[in-house]
């Protein structure tokens, strides 16, 4: 059962929409007991660094999380600034990340004065890792980008993917069970319901 | 690889779709949820909703239309229409919007530009300018009301000054292009998108896909959006909604 954690930061909506029609259980939820006995967790996030991480911290859901997560090793995916949340900090705030992987949030650099700003837009993926969370998506599709800032992960050995714009950003990262995507899975069409649905079987075996 | 994206621009009119020509004339074209069924069975890049009658009527967005909207779409999506502060926006941005545009009230008042990126973040603060070429002296005008009433700001001086601000994104409406079908009006095109450091998004005119190869080839990685063409069929204007792409898009 996919517990998709409902803290007033993101499209719980959307998320749920996919995995109804992939028939896949889920719930959403903002209850630290209902959450609790969830096997695996969809972290979404829009809007600024701070604001999404006050909103997760006045949620209460952070020590479970830890709990559930950390020691317990469930399953999480991270979805754009639900991703970069996963970092310490953020160059677009003061406020601490989780820091569950070791990272820092960093602003994209205009590296060519044509480069525009935000990254808005479809691009297509260079994976890093075969990791199985990628099985069946079509790279040169790609995903769909709407970000200022990446995450600038500390070990090279975290980033699961990468995207042209500039340069090489990361755009993927993980760690055990710690997944992060910086694009919107829920806004990308066929690759963004495998990216559901692989995450749904991660570790399982399927 | 980056790549232009590819916008069908669809107007809310008591509910319900329109297409209008010359921002006039509006004609109804169908219902918007099942709009987006339709453009997500063809994978579309992004839509953009606007809402004619929530400036002009001050209106509130209607967030329960939006909501439907949002749970519905598997692409990523933009509203614009009646949003006058930052509660609102972030309100639309909850509901699974990624960008919200506003137009009049960021001209009435450009503050509420910092306001919304300060709240939802840049990236997902847009500004639509509808304007219209100048009938005796070079250059463009600004207007709101739906094209009635001529603004003061000079077009070049507002776009910066809205980025440095906090949009993220403009989207550069043709008020003499609306509905025409003769191709966008690729000098203010080139225009804009050299002006300023954020994406930009052109509106007004596209009658073909040659006319959207036509914007990318002369600007470059652009947003292209469209209404008549990806709402009708035919010199008749018979409602078809559909949807095709350039074959080059960068």
């Amino acid at each position: 059962m996919i517990g998709i954690i409902n803290y007033g930061s993101g499209n719980v909506s959307a998320i749920a929409n996919v995995y109804k029609r992939l028939k896949i259980e889920h719930f959403i939820s903002n209850d630290v007991s209902e959450l609790e006995v969830a096997d695996r967790y969809i972290l979404p996030g829009v809007g600024a660094f701070d604001s999404t991480m006050r909103n997760l911290c006045e949620s209460g859901l952070v020590e479970m999380l830890n709990e559930q997560v950390l020691n317990r090793g469930k399953y999480i995916l991270g979805i754009c600034v639900g991703m970069q949340i996963l970092a310490r900090a953020s160059d677009e705030g003061t406020e601490d990340g989780l820091g569950w992987i070791p990272g820092r949030v960093t602003k994209i650099k205009r590296s060519l004065d044509s480069l525009k700003l935000p990254h808005m837009g479809w691009n297509s993926l260079a994976l890093v890792d075969s990791h199985p969370i990628f099985r069946e998506v079509d790279l040169d599709t790609g995903f769909y980008f709407l970000h200022n800032y990446y995450f600038h992960a500390d070990e090279p050995a975290h980033v699961l993917a990468t995207v042209q714009y500039g340069y090489e950003l990361p755009c993927a990262v993980g760690r055990n069970n710690v997944l992060g995507v910086q694009f919107h899975p829920e806004k990308s069409h066929q690759n963004g319901v495998a990216i559901f649905r692989n995450f749904a079987s991660l570790g399982i075996g399927i | 690889m980056i790549r232009s994206r590819i916008i069908p621009s669809l107007l809310l009119h008591n509910g319900g779709l329109v297409k209008t020509k010359q921002f006039g004339d509006p004609k109804y074209v169908g219902d918007p949820l099942n709009a987006v069924k339709i453009f997500n069975e063809k994978e579309v890049d992004e839509l953009a909703f606007f809402d004619i009658d929530a400036s002009t009527l001050k209106q509130e967005p209607r967030l329960g239309l939006l909501r439907e909207i949002a749970v519905e779409s598997r692409m990523p999506l933009c509203y614009g229409g009646g949003v006058r502060d930052a509660a609102t926006a972030s309100k639309i941005i909850n509901i699974g919007f990624e960008k919200v545009s506003i137009s009049t009230a960021a001209l009435d008042r450009p503050a509420l530009i910092t306001e919304l990126a300060n709240e939802i973040g840049s990236q997902s603060v847009v500004v639509t300018l509808d304007v219209k070429k100048n009938r005796l002296f070079p250059g463009y005008s600004i207007f709101t009301q739906n094209g009635k009433q001529k603004r003061k700001e000079g077009l070049a001086e507002f776009c910066k000054n809205a980025v440095e601000l906090g949009a993220g994104e403009l989207i550069i409406n043709s008020i003499d292009r609306d509905g025409e079908m003769k191709g966008y009006d690729l000098d203010l095109a080139k225009f804009v998108q050299q002006l300023v450091p954020c994406p930009i998004t052109v509106l007004g005119g596209a009658g073909s896909v040659d006319d959207m190869q036509k914007l990318i080839d002369t600007v470059g990685i652009v947003g292209v959006a469209a209404g008549s063409l990806f709402v009708f069929k035919g010199t008749y204007r018979a409602v078809l909604i559909n949807y095709m792409r350039p074959s080059r898009l960068s």
